[in-house]
């Protein structure tokens, strides 16, 4: 018995290893009190030569956090003041590289989150009324958008809404304006980004939907049909009810999968238009003349803070329902 | 439960028919349509003129003779060394299953099998690291591995890898251990067997289903990870996926996108038949969570 709790301990020490290491290096980076203090004896030395050894890790406190790359107060400030209405106020803000890339990501959230659910309930609605010898070939092919890799899925859709392609090629023809392009206006590249995420997520609602319509107690749905109710209200007030938990799993899912959007930008070269707070990251370690670990770090702060405050709805949640199941 | 009535066609039925069919178009066409196009030239796939000429390959037969072509394939697996990326894709993949199913198995037999409440925390943690952006923990990894010298090498992605996919796998195989009963592994050490022997002869033979599906998922994880191979391997020794991000940068120009749809094809040709293969797995895993709750 010992054996196997020590297993597991190393093999979460080393995981833990692995975070400790990150929150050293976010320390080293742009050093803000909270990290500085949990770090353990060894860590700290490593991340102060780290920090010797980099001329970036020097002490900055927030100031990343504050300049013009992130929340910007000076600037944000200054725009207050100088812009007469407050659309062009938000206009000054939106040009902010993190504002831009929060707008996106949480507009993406926010959209993509509902279509994905309540489409792919009404898929596994329609799926559940199929024959059984249609079932299997159908989900295998509702499996495909979702398996296949993110950005080569999002590369196949790009090259077909592609001005010469087949999608671009034939809106064109619709519309008769030869100089339509998705990509080059904002709102159509945010509107094709969300539709990707739509196509690549709903697989996964679906599939969890049309598991939880298979659990369905067939006799509360006879006694309902007995009662009068029909089709419709079978579903409103039998089925939907029973999903409801469902519901809750894979709104938590998508939003953690949502939140960290980042393929579909690179492939559909969309960072123009949209950037997602990935993106930001990916940007500030990859595209710069060196990379510029404190911005990455701070933006990825900024980032864990996010997902934090979205999810804490979900931990407490969790916590509560834990206890209650041990009490009982 | 097919009665009669289930089986008449009333409006409701067809509805839902069309709508699964107008889902299944949208899901499968993308993939018909590239498979088919990758055997045509650039002209064919891209043909502003008319889309028609991609399905009969009007230009394909011009330039190269025939319907189909493979130049894309050619192209782009020998002339700019696509297979080096695949044997990379390859080596990752099957060390990043191998670990993590290792680590997974052990680690979550004994939090099912163990009554502390660390057995919740390590849950938690698991939700977090799945909730957390890839992208946030890569970009803390960078700095100490180029400090290290371990930047760029196989072994290191596959670590990183292993720990992102670590409290997933922990996560899943601690619910399908959970699943066993108590007693069987009970009963075995009441006839004299320790507690590796209860799980070497009673526990491993029965846990290939879950174990399956665990590794189906980290294979997934492994193979569709672009954030963490982008970032952390060099050119030479980089993955199928970031290969084929880097073509779009350099071949755009040459007007070889063809060998990037090709490579494209070749990357999802494998998830295809993982796919058709595994798909009540894959299915039984992504509810397995979820229908417990």
């Amino acid at each position: 018995m010992f054996l196997f709790i020590a297993i597991p301990i190393v093999s979460v020490f080393i995981q833990s290893l692995h975070i400790e290491h990150k929150q050293v290096i976010i320390v080293s980076e742009n050093c803000d009190p909270f990290g500085c203090e949990t770090t353990t004896s060894v860590d700290t030395e490593a991340s102060a030569k780290l920090k010797e050894k980099a001329p970036l890790g020097k002490f900055n406190g927030f100031k990343t956090y504050s300049n013009r790359m992130h929340f910007a107060f000076d600037e944000i400030g200054e725009a207050w003041n100088s812009s007469d209405s407050f659309i062009v106020f938000v206009k000054k803000i939106y040009n902010f590289p993190l504002y831009r890339a929060l707008s996106f990501t949480l507009t993406y959230t926010f959209v993509v989150t509902p279509f994905v659910l309540f489409l792919g309930f009404l898929v596994a609605l329609g799926v559940n009324n199929l024959p059984k010898l249609l079932k299997g070939p159908t989900i295998f092919a509702s499996l495909l958008p979702m398996i296949v890799t993110p950005l080569v899925g999002s590369l196949i859709l790009f090259w077909m809404v592609d001005g010469d392609g087949v999608i671009g090629a034939t809106l064109q023809k619709l519309f008769n304006d030869n100089s339509l392009s998705l990509k080059a206006s904002p709102v159509l590249t945010w509107v094709m980004l969300m539709v990707y995420g739509i196509w690549h997520l709903m697989p996964f609602s679906f599939i969890v939907f049309y598991a939880g319509l298979q659990t369905v107690p067939h006799e509360t749905i006879e006694a309902a049909t007995i009662d009068g109710a029909s089709k419709f209200q079978r579903t409103r007030h039998v089925v939907i009810p029973h999903l409801m938990p469902l519901a809750i799993f894979i709104t938590l899912i998508l939003l953690m999968d949502n939140f960290r959007v980042f393929e579909p930008i690179i492939s559909f070269r969309a960072e123009a238009h949209a950037t997602s707070i990935s993106w930001l990251i990916w940007n500030h370690l990859r595209e710069s003349a060196y990379p510029l670990y404190n911005a990455a770090g701070a933006t990825s702060m900024i980032t864990i803070f996010c997902v934090g405050i979205l999810l804490l709805p979900v931990l407490i949640r969790t916590w509560r329902d834990f206890n209650e199941k041990n009490k009982g | 439960m097919n009665t009669k009535i289930e089986n008449k066609l009333t409006p409701v039925r067809i509805i839902a028919f069309v709508f699964v069919a107008l889902w299944l178009i949208v899901a499968m066409f993308p993939f018909i349509w590239t498979l088919w196009g990758s055997f045509k030239v650039q002209a064919d796939f891209f043909s502003k003129a008319d889309w028609a000429n991609a399905i009969f390959g009007f230009h394909t037969e011009k330039q190269t003779g025939n319907f189909f072509t493979i130049d894309g394939y050619y192209g782009s697996w020998i002339e700019e060394e696509f297979w080096r990326a695949v044997i990379n894709t390859s080596i990752v993949v099957f060390f990043t299953v191998l670990i993590s199913l290792t680590f997974g198995t052990l680690g979550g037999y004994a939090l099912a099998r163990s009554t502390y409440r660390y057995a919740f925390w390590i849950l938690m943690a698991g939700l977090i690291f799945r909730a957390m952006p890839h992208m946030t923990l890569v970009s803390g990894y960078l700095q100490p591995f180029f400090a290290w010298n371990v930047w760029g090498i196989l072994p290191t992605t596959i670590i990183v890898l292993v720990a992102i996919n670590q409290p997933f796998t922990l996560w899943m195989l601690h619910s399908f251990f959970l699943n066993i009963p108590k007693d069987l592994d009970e009963s075995a050490m009441c006839d004299g067997c320790n507690r590796f022997q209860a799980f070497r002869y009673v526990i491993i033979p029965i846990m290939w289903p879950g174990v399956i599906t665990t590794g189906l998922f980290s294979f997934l994880l492994a193979y569709n990870d672009f954030t963490v191979t982008s970032m952390l391997l060099s050119d030479e020794n980089e993955t199928m996926i970031p290969a084929i991000a880097s073509f779009l940068g350099t071949v755009q120009e040459e007007g070889k996108v063809m060998y990037a749809v090709a490579a494209v094809v070749s990357a999802t040709a494998p998830l295809f038949f993982l796919v058709m293969f595994f798909q009540r797995q894959i299915v039984s895993g992504l509810t397995a969570g979820a229908v417990k709750g």
